[in-house]
């Protein structure tokens, strides 16, 4: 890659993976320093070179990819910025844009209200014992295979034969198209994927919740702050920390959802559930069409850093730290 | 619910800490239903597997499901496949975050600074953004349709350089000082005194990579594509697909079997997932 940039300021400086490591040392480096040094280059080596070669080159290479035409087969023609006009006005890219911008907001705000609830609930008085066979079994669905629990809930929610309608014609209420129609597709792929998410903020919570001393609500109830109020005065702001690492890692995680919507709905019907990481899988390794995949996975990069950084500007007027 | 429950604790002390356990007990009851039925459902007949209302108890409890799966899928190959890339990748990334971070937190050498940024800021990468240029650089070595190519890629980890760098960080210095003074080089204090040390947080690391790539989907199914690289998941999504209605029990006979591992790993690791997910807020 850069075999050929002599660095001048450091004369003895490697190429550029390696680069990465630590220059040798200067002449009158004691043999301790250079041993630290020797060992420091040693250490990083495998994990520096590893990201650049499959994290730093990539994303110059999508950059890159996405100014061609290319079909892997042929040889890559230069685009310009065709690909990009062209996902603007494909109306299967926007409408997964848009999917997934439904998704992430839907998905996270269920997301940590349920774990939110349950991380207070579970933290209040109640057996050592029966407080960890709660926060097992909030946290279990989180070890499981996403597209394997997928397969699970595509029988779960089946209209005709599916138990969940089984148990609403229990109560009563006619069997819902869980999978088939536009409506209802997307919100099932949101309780799927929030079904199998929520564990995760839920140890978020319940840590944060820890790290909140005692004294404090003391206080607070001798100041005569009662239930809710309490939580929403003192707890809340006092977590707000915890809130927003949970929300970032969550929107970024819902951003690149894709297991669920390609097991439970294949993105139908129609495109209702069809996301852009299902866009980028589809161009580029169905329809072998590289450029396009490329541009939509720039875009996608621009948005996660964009709703990532207009969460911390947020966030500097909503968090407190202690 | 917990509103309900808080404007209980307001009136009737007694009955506050009651109801918020029943709702709890509800939650936790929806949570694990629909693995109870995937289990429960797996061990009945085929035909019997339609049934409604889905007696939890299966009435005539039948192997014939699981005798299933192995007739129609290669279960041991797609086992030791998934075996050998997890255990792999759980290794490496157990060297590479425990090398990574302890010269991070204990090594001074030159553009520390900008290189541990580097390997933060990659935490923030999503992987579907590279995955068409690693494609490429995995097609170019020769690497894809390869377990190879999905166990090389997955060894840097930034979220365990980063775990493994507070770990260490949180260890008394004095005892790498003491071991220097009595002699001991760089690497000696490494490896007899710091390493050691090392273990529980490398567990978490482990644990973590064994959890993520024993499920993991995206990658097997864009690299591999011959039917003998196939990890448990492709294997079981494609069992799903190659079949029609009425061999649900067998499907979920097969997710049972890939669940194992997994259940496993939660029942012995379950300490050291808790407190790798708890620590930063995973990007996995």
């Amino acid at each position: 890659m850069t075999n050929t940039q002599a660095n001048t300021r450091i004369p003895d400086a490697r190429p550029k993976p390696s680069g990465a490591a630590p220059p040798r040392p200067a002449p009158r480096a004691s043999a301790r320093d250079r041993g630290v040094r020797l060992l420091a280059t040693l250490f990083l080596a495998p994990t520096i070179v590893g990201i650049v070669v499959f994290t730093v080159v990539p994303i110059v290479g999508s950059v890159v990819l996405s100014l061609f035409h290319w079909n892997v087969i042929d040889d890559p023609s230069f685009a310009g910025a065709a690909n990009y006009r062209e996902v603007f006005t494909d109306s299967t890219v926007l409408v997964s844009f848009g999917n997934t911008l439904v998704f992430m907001v839907l998905a996270v705000a269920l997301q940590l209200l349920i774990a939110l609830t349950l991380a207070l609930a579970v933290n209040g008085r109640m057996p050592v014992w029966l407080r960890s066979v709660f926060r097992s079994a909030f946290f279990f669905p989180l070890v499981l295979s996403a597209a394997s629990i997928s397969v699970v809930m595509k029988y779960l929610f089946n209209q005709d034969f599916g138990v969940v309608n089984w148990l609403l014609g229990l109560v009563g209420i006619a069997p819902v198209p869980w999978l088939t129609s536009e409506n209802a597709a997307m919100a099932t792929v949101i309780l799927v994927y929030v079904w199998q998410q929520f564990g995760f903020s839920f140890l978020l919570f319940v840590g944060g919740l820890n790290n909140i001393p005692r004294e404090i609500h003391e206080a607070a109830s001798l100041d005569g702050a009662t239930g809710l109020r309490k939580h929403l005065n003192v707890t809340l702001p006092l977590l707000s920390p915890t809130l927003l690492v949970a929300s970032v890692v969550g929107i970024i995680n819902a951003l690149q959802v894709f297991e669920q919507p390609y097991v439970l709905t294949n993105g139908g019907p129609g495109d209702a559930t069809r996301t852009v990481v299902m866009v980028i899988y589809e161009s580029a390794f169905e329809q072998l069409r590289f450029g396009t995949a490329s541009a939509v996975g720039v875009l996608l990069f621009v948005l996660i850093m964009a709703v990532t950084a207009v969460q911390f500007r947020l966030s500097r007027r909503f968090v407190h730290y202690q | 619910m917990s509103q309900a429950t808080l404007s209980l604790s307001r009136t009737r002390h007694s009955l506050a800490p009651l109801a918020r356990i029943a709702g709890l007990t509800v939650c936790a009851l929806l949570t694990l239903g629909p693995v109870i039925w995937t289990v429960s459902t797996s061990l009945r007949t085929p035909a019997e597997a339609f049934d409604l209302p889905p007696s939890i108890i299966p009435t005539s409890p039948s192997t014939e499901a699981y005798r299933g799966v192995f007739d129609q899928i290669d279960v041991w190959l797609l086992a030791l496949n998934s075996t050998l890339v997890t255990a792999l990748i759980a290794v490496g990334q157990m060297i590479t975050a425990g090398l990574a971070g302890y010269a991070f937190a204990r090594l001074e050498f030159r553009f520390k600074k900008p290189l541990f940024g580097l390997v933060l800021a990659t935490m923030m990468v999503p992987l579907q953004v590279t995955i068409v240029p690693v494609f490429l650089v995995l097609k170019s070595m020769g690497l894809t349709d390869t377990l190879l190519g999905l166990i090389i890629p997955a060894f840097p980890t930034a979220f365990g350089t980063f775990l493994m760098r507070q770990y260490f960080l949180g260890m008394p210095k004095d005892l790498g000082e003491a071991a220097m003074l009595d002699g001991c080089g760089p690497w000696r204090i490494f490896r007899s005194v710091y390493a050691p040390l090392a273990a529980p947080g490398l567990a978490i690391v482990g644990v973590l990579a064994f959890n993520y790539h024993w499920n993991e989907f995206f990658r097997p199914l864009i690299l591999e594509t011959s039917g003998q690289n196939y990890t448990l998941p492709l294997g079981l999504v494609s069992l799903q697909g190659n079949l029609g209605t009425g061999s649900i029990s067998v499907v979920l006979a097969g997710v049972v079997l890939s669940m194992i591992p997994a259940v496993a790993v939660f029942v012995v690791g379950q300490r050291p997932l808790r407190e790798g997910i708890t620590s930063a807020g995973v990007n996995r």
